[in-house]
């Protein structure tokens, strides 16, 4: 029996397995993608679906990349992403410090937060349209609105779980409140400030983009809803990619990020 | 020798919902003098923590008072340096950072800090890995650290926590003695809480008893061996003698 497992267990450290190589599961990685256009190919040219063939899609993203519009829209897009995002992010981390902090804040700011997250932050656009105009206010507005729900919640939790001892060692310290706050409270959640951020990101994207298909005049969302007028289907996926490829590498930035700044963590 | 820390009539009184209540500590009195190393030990529920905790500043007692030089202890202050079980060291901070800590809140100058710091680190043994976050550090690393870190303001007394009882049985032997070499080097009044027979009676002049429910105090053994403390007084006829009576009274008190 024992000597079977060392047997295995020599086997699995001098021939380890694709999957145990980083290098082996980004080749999975990008097998997969290849094999998914593949079959978007084999699917759409064969005519199967109505959905146009990547070939055209990729036409599609070319001219709009040469004539300028798909960058253009792409920063409206992440202009008002990152106006709304740093807004929510800037508001949310005082606030969700105070709620951790404060027991009569958290009595106040709470029930607010708690009801405000239940609506989806879309479900805000109208009002936000009739109230402020139908300038840039009322987009950067909701995904203000989005972020900081997200990550006020966050930054709570993480001022709530800080270790108790931690609070203690600093104390017999000879830390006050202050110094504790500066030194402890604050290192000690960016953990849980940082997942706040990630999510935030998140839903700030979803919601740009559906705040642009409803009232826009520039942006990813905007140029989909007017491919829809038109039924071009290729321009609504080249939007649709950007959107995601731009999203992808937003989450990876926050992620670095994330990992440079609490590389003091415990992982497991 | 004069009174360092003076428990007088200190009990501790937990109220649950209805008319439940939990005696954890009652009426200690107990007299701790200058330089001296004591240890606290007892079964689960006796109230040593509380004790302890309440001589830190860090827990109110319900009646009585703790006296630290004649002066009611109010809350935690640097003078009385805790060592927690849990190493509380901060994840965040180098070993430097986290010895230099208490310096820092007390605005040492940069070059200071940095000196202190690393005396002390030198005679726990870190030199080597000053610039090391503690995720890096093994559980007797981390102690030792920590013991840095309480030594580094100064404090008159060293109040601990079970400090080794989350380390392996050899790795706790070697922080036995290295915590007694650091002693002797820099003699403070201490309070080691265990509730390991063998770590109380070799690292102390007096061992206090404790019993459980309510927590109080049973007995205190005083401990007739020279320091510094050796392998050999380990393994001494006269050491097990002691050991053998703490044990009794640990595991056997008489009812209250």
């Amino acid at each position: 029996m024992s000597a079977t497992m060392t047997e295995e267990n020599s086997k699995a450290s001098t021939r380890p397995s694709l999957l145990s190589r980083p290098m082996g599961v980004l080749a999975i990685n990008v097998a997969a993608v290849v094999a998914g256009i593949a079959l978007w190919a084999a699917v759409t040219t064969q005519g199967v679906v109505g959905l146009p063939t990547p070939l055209a899609v990729a036409h599609q993203a070319v001219i709009q990349a040469q004539n300028g519009l798909l960058w253009s829209d792409a920063a409206a897009s992440l202009g008002r992403v990152f106006s709304g995002f740093a807004l929510g992010i800037a508001v949310a981390i005082p606030v969700g410090f105070l709620m951790g902090w404060y027991r009569t804040a958290r009595g106040i700011i709470e029930p607010y937060v708690q009801f405000f997250r239940t609506i989806p932050p879309l479900a805000i656009i109208p009002l936000a349209i009739v109230t402020m105009g139908i300038d840039e206010t009322p987009k950067i507005f909701v995904i203000f609105l989005a972020s900081f729900l997200s990550s006020v919640i966050a930054t709570y939790q993480g001022v709530v779980n800080v270790d108790k001892t931690l609070i203690n060692a600093a104390r017999v310290l000879g830390a006050n409140d202050f110094a504790i706050f500066r030194r402890v409270i604050v290192p000690a959640s960016l953990p849980y400030i940082m997942v706040g951020v990630r999510i935030g990101l998140g839903s700030s994207w979803a919601t740009v983009v559906a705040a642009e298909l409803i009232a826009a005049q520039s942006g990813l969302g905007f140029r989909m809803q007017q491919a829809q007028l038109y039924y071009d289907l290729p321009t609504i996926f080249v939007s649709l990619i950007a959107i995601g490829v731009l999203g992808l590498i937003m989450d990876r930035i926050v992620i670095t990020l994330d990992n440079t700044m609490t590389a003091w963590q415990e992982k497991l | 020798m004069s009174i360092k820390i003076s428990f007088q009539n200190v009990t501790k009184t937990y109220f649950f919902a209805g008319q439940n209540s939990f005696n954890a500590l009652q009426s200690l009195n107990l007299d701790i003098e200058d330089g001296e190393f004591i240890t606290v030990v007892g079964p689960s529920g006796c109230g040593k923590s509380t004790a302890m905790n309440i001589a830190a500043g860090l827990t109110t007692p319900s009646s009585g008072q703790v006296l630290v030089d004649n002066v009611p202890v109010k809350g935690p202050g640097p003078e009385r340096g805790v060592i927690f079980q849990q190493y509380a060291l901060f994840p965040w901070l180098t070993v430097r950072e986290n010895v230099e800590f208490g310096l820092k809140i007390a605005r040492h100058p940069k070059m200071e800090r940095r000196r202190i710091a690393d005396r002390f680190i030198g005679l726990v043994g870190l030199t080597d890995f000053a610039d090391a976050l503690p995720k890096t550090l093994s559980g007797g690393m981390k102690q030792r650290c920590a013991i840095a870190r309480a030594y580094a303001v100064n404090p008159k007394i060293l109040l601990m926590d079970e400090p080794f009882g989350a380390l392996d049985a050899l790795t706790r032997v070697q922080l036995q003695d290295q915590l007694l070499a650091t002693w002797e080097a820099e003699r403070r009044t201490v309070m080691f809480i265990t509730h390991d027979v063998d770590e109380a009676v070799y690292l102390a002049s007096r061992v206090v008893v404790m019993a459980a429910r309510p927590g109080r105090l049973h007995k205190i053994v005083p401990v007739d061996l020279p320091y510094p403390r050796t392998e050999e007084m380990r393994l001494s006829p006269e050491f097990s003698n002691l050991r053998n009576e703490v044990w009794r009274s640990v595991y056997h008190p008489a009812t209250a």
